[in-house]
């Protein structure tokens, strides 16, 4: 019993110390030694595909739920993807090397809230230089005009 | 009759060779952690695992591990469905084995993962028609039915349970292996498998796996605590069983082989597996049949050395031995026979085609292996120490 | 919420399609076909009345490797270990008959089965099959388990073993998940052909064809009913959407 209740003690001294250690080192914190991020605006477009309050609230979710319609239905060119992001939000990036990735963009609140993300594990957060592939649904006005035109040649559509 | 009352007791009097063990297990668990962090963070290219060979050691002690563990339940079955009472005492400890064996061999599994940070979609996202995802439900079920049946044993208010419980864990233990021995079973792609024979040739096999696992852990404990654990009429009905067990094991085996070889198509194959595969028919004759079968059944059947703790203990690290190239041969060696697309034609390219698979494991992925073994025994050293599960020594014996 | 782009290309889907006579497809460009009879506007989803498949004419192949070259280039897997942990998404196979001693060389990817067993054993679902009969794996959910490497009949999957850099834009790939042919997925919903079709095409060989096997009038179907096909591993019942003549 004796041996139970020393057990006790040792647990409750422990606890104590971890709780000090964690208002030590909480306070500066709360005092706000950590700076509020402030990501940089995107590199082109005017504005996002939904509201900023809702992307920074919601973005998570829109990106998950089109990547399975994507994926798994075949839905394309809806606009809350990832390459979206990537195409607007890319600015040149030290760790990669001075290319435009996406990286800083979402490090800088990600980070922040400590939160980890695993979309570059597999996609490339670098935008797409690659001018010369045909990037249709980045372009439908394209396609349509181009479409239009080898119709009108074909005389299908006048 | 003195048996029906025999008491239990934790691990407390051992002397700091239980340190030991517990050590040395500690510390292979600990490199197998290391192992699978160095697989994981540089990719599995640092394994001899390939896009050919696509499961290698882990698979192979995973799985030897997940059969070995609903065979080890066998002596609690005997006792709660068979009603032999020589097995009672032996029956917490055998599910508590049990258990511990499953664990050790799903974390290698899972370890292995390509990723393993992503287990938790193995548990919200189902495929119902994978007999994988079937295996997840054996498994996670198989913890609780038998977490349920050792309190209906070791609880005197659930007492009266034990026996519906024992008999659910029975069933429940040939339904899991059916499950793990369908894994390979159902690959229809691969000649080497595409059997349903797999499925009873891996009950046989957990059997002898599982009752040899017994014996050893029962055996150290003898040592550990100084002290006789098994009577004579215990060792010898294991003696018994285990021979039996393990010539349903050679007779399924040859079942398999022998229906395969009836087509002339499954000769290559065979061939492969029996006699020119490199080091598969070694490991087959040599470690499967000679080593892992046919010495221990001899080792049993001397009318000297079988019936004691010694030949008992022998027989039991050999059957291990044979257990493990069994499923060396069974998962390895299945892989490597290329895949017949082309019936009829010779086949070669800069990929799998018409190449016999090779894999050179890595001291990595062995390490990784080995440590569900320790695992297994960590987690039952650990329970041992916690709650009652060994049987009080027999009395009148030395 | 409405999207400007979608609406913009159903407008330009509809006066296309009124004008147009249903035909099986139409090159505009070199490498830029299009398939009036499925073209699918954005924002819909693949169409389940339709099946993908490819054509490959084993008498027009010779050694060559542009459709390999085609498929590393535009999805971007080339390994340089040069071994098995390589990701091999299509593969040249040389075959030589025990008999006749008669030599020939074909591609090998993934067969788009009807009935993939890669996607029955997947214990998460990662492993599927689109509506339009496109098989993919789900690499946001993949844990890399490999069991529809064990069982594929065609050895046509691969795991990716170490970290991967320079993916492409549209082809997300990564260590520790399992990866096969597409289809070029991303390409047949923007109605182009798949990399390896149209390098084989552009290397005047030809003998690669790409279309709707469920659509009579199809280029492809035309040709099938013409022709007998040959589906390897015809033995297990699979379906396999892609298909060999002149074995």
């Amino acid at each position: 019993m004796t041996q139970g209740r020393h057990h006790f003690w040792k647990t409750m001294a422990a606890g104590l110390l971890i709780l000090a250690g964690f208002v030590l080192a909480g306070a500066p914190a709360v005092a706000g030694d950590v700076p509020v991020p402030h990501p940089a605006k995107a590199a082109k477009g005017e504005k996002c595909v939904a509201p900023i309050p809702e992307m920074r609230r919601n973005h998570m979710n829109l990106l998950k739920h089109q990547r399975d319609d994507t994926l798994r239905k075949g839905i394309r060119g809806n606009p809350f993807s990832l390459k979206g992001c990537v195409d607007c939000h890319a600015v040149p990036d030290k760790a990669a090397g001075g290319a435009r990735t996406v990286r800083p963009f979402c490090q800088t609140c990600h980070s922040y809230a400590a939160v980890k993300i695993d979309c570059f594990s597999c996609h490339t957060g670098k935008a797409d230089e690659d001018k010369t592939a045909l990037k249709a649904m980045d372009n439908p006005h394209k396609v349509t005009a181009r479409l239009q035109d080898y119709l009108k040649q074909r005389s299908v559509v006048k | 009759m003195a048996r029906l009352t025999d008491n239990y007791h934790k691990l407390t009097d051992h002397g700091p060779f239980f340190y030991a063990l517990l050590f040395g297990h500690a510390i292979v668990i600990l490199l197998g952690l290391a192992s699978a962090y160095y697989m994981e963070h540089n990719g599995h290219y640092v394994t001899g695992m390939n896009n050919q060979i696509v499961w290698g050691m882990p698979h192979v002690f995973a799985v030897f591990l997940i059969v070995a563990a609903s065979g080890a339940l066998n002596v609690a079955s005997i006792s709660s469905v068979f009603n032999r009472l020589a097995y009672k005492r032996f029956a917490r400890l055998s599910g508590i084995l049990a258990i511990s064996l499953l664990a050790g061999g799903l974390a290698v599994l899972v370890l292995d993962l390509g990723r393993p940070d992503r287990l938790i979609i193995a548990m919200t996202h189902y495929n119902f028609k994978s007999i994988f995802a079937w295996n997840i439900y054996l498994y996670t079920g198989f913890f609780v039915i038998v977490g349920i049946y050792l309190w209906t044993m070791m609880e005197k208010r659930m007492n009266r349970f034990t026996t519906i419980a024992g008999y659910s864990a029975f069933v429940w233990r040939l339904i899991l292996t059916t499950g793990t021995g369908s894994i390979f079973g159902f690959l229809v792609a691969r000649e080497a498998y595409d059997t349903a024979l797999l499925a009873p040739l891996f009950i046989a096999s957990s059997f002898v796996y599982g009752l040899a696992f017994t014996v050893l852990v029962l055996i150290t404990m003898c040592w550990t605590l100084g002290i006789q654990l098994m009577d004579k009429e215990f060792v010898t009905k294991i003696r018994g069983l285990l021979i039996i067990f393990t010539v349903t094991v050679l007779y399924f085996t040859a079942v398999q082989h022998i229906t395969n070889l009836y087509a002339t198509q499954h000769h290559g194959v065979e061939g492969f597996l029996l006699l020119y595969g490199g080091s598969f028919p070694t490991v087959f004759w040599l470690g499967q049949v000679a080593i892992g079968s046919v010495l221990p059944m001899l080792v049993l059947a001397h009318p000297k050395i079988g019936p004691t703790r010694q030949g008992l203990s022998t027989a039991s690290v050999l059957l291990l031995i044979g257990g493990l190239s069994q499923m060396y041969v069974v998962i390895v060696g299945g892989q490597s026979y290329p895949l017949d697309i082309f019936p009829g034609m010779e086949a070669t390219s800069s990929w799998i085609d018409g190449k016999f698979g090779s894999y050179i494991p890595s001291v990595p992925e062995v390490v990784l292996g080995v440590s569900g073994i320790s695992l297994t025994m960590f987690l039952t050293g650990m329970a041992l120490k916690v709650l009652p599960f060994l049987p009080n020594p027999v009395a009148g014996e030395e | 919420m409405s999207n400007i782009r979608d609406n913009d290309i159903d407008k330009a889907r509809r006066q296309f399609m009124t004008g147009a006579v249903a035909t099986a497809g139409m090159t505009i460009a070199p490498g830029f076909m299009l398939y009036t009879a499925e073209a699918r506007p954005a924002g819909t989803a693949a169409d389940p009345k339709v099946r993908w498949g490819l054509l490959i004419d084993i008498s027009k192949c010779d050694d060559c490797t542009v459709c390999v070259d085609a498929c590393k280039k535009e999805n971007g897997w080339q390994g340089h270990r040069g071994d098995l942990t390589d990701a091999q998404w299509i593969r040249k196979v040389d075959l030589k008959d025990k008999n006749t001693g008669v030599k020939s060389s074909l591609p090998v990817m993934c067969m788009h089965c009807e009935y993939p067993p890669c996607v029955d054993v997947c214990p998460v679902g990662a492993s599927m099959k689109r509506a339009d009969g496109i098989v993919l794996v789900d690499k946001h959910i993949c844990i890399g388990c490999r069991y529809c490497m064990m069982a594929c009949p065609y050895g046509a999957r691969s795991f990716v073993h170490e970290e991967v850099h320079g993916q492409k834009t549209h082809l997300p790939r990564g260590q520790g998940t399992v990866e096969s042919c597409t289809m070029c997925a991303h390409r047949v919903d923007n109605d182009q052909i798949p990399a390896c079709v149209e390098a084989c095409n552009a290397s005047g060989r030809e003998a690669m064809m790409f279309g709707n096997l469920r659509d009579p009038n199809s280029d492809i179907s035309k040709r099938i009913a013409e022709i007998s096909t040959v589906k390897l591993r015809a033995d297990m019942g699979l379906d396999p959407h892609v298909q060999y003549v002149n074995f």
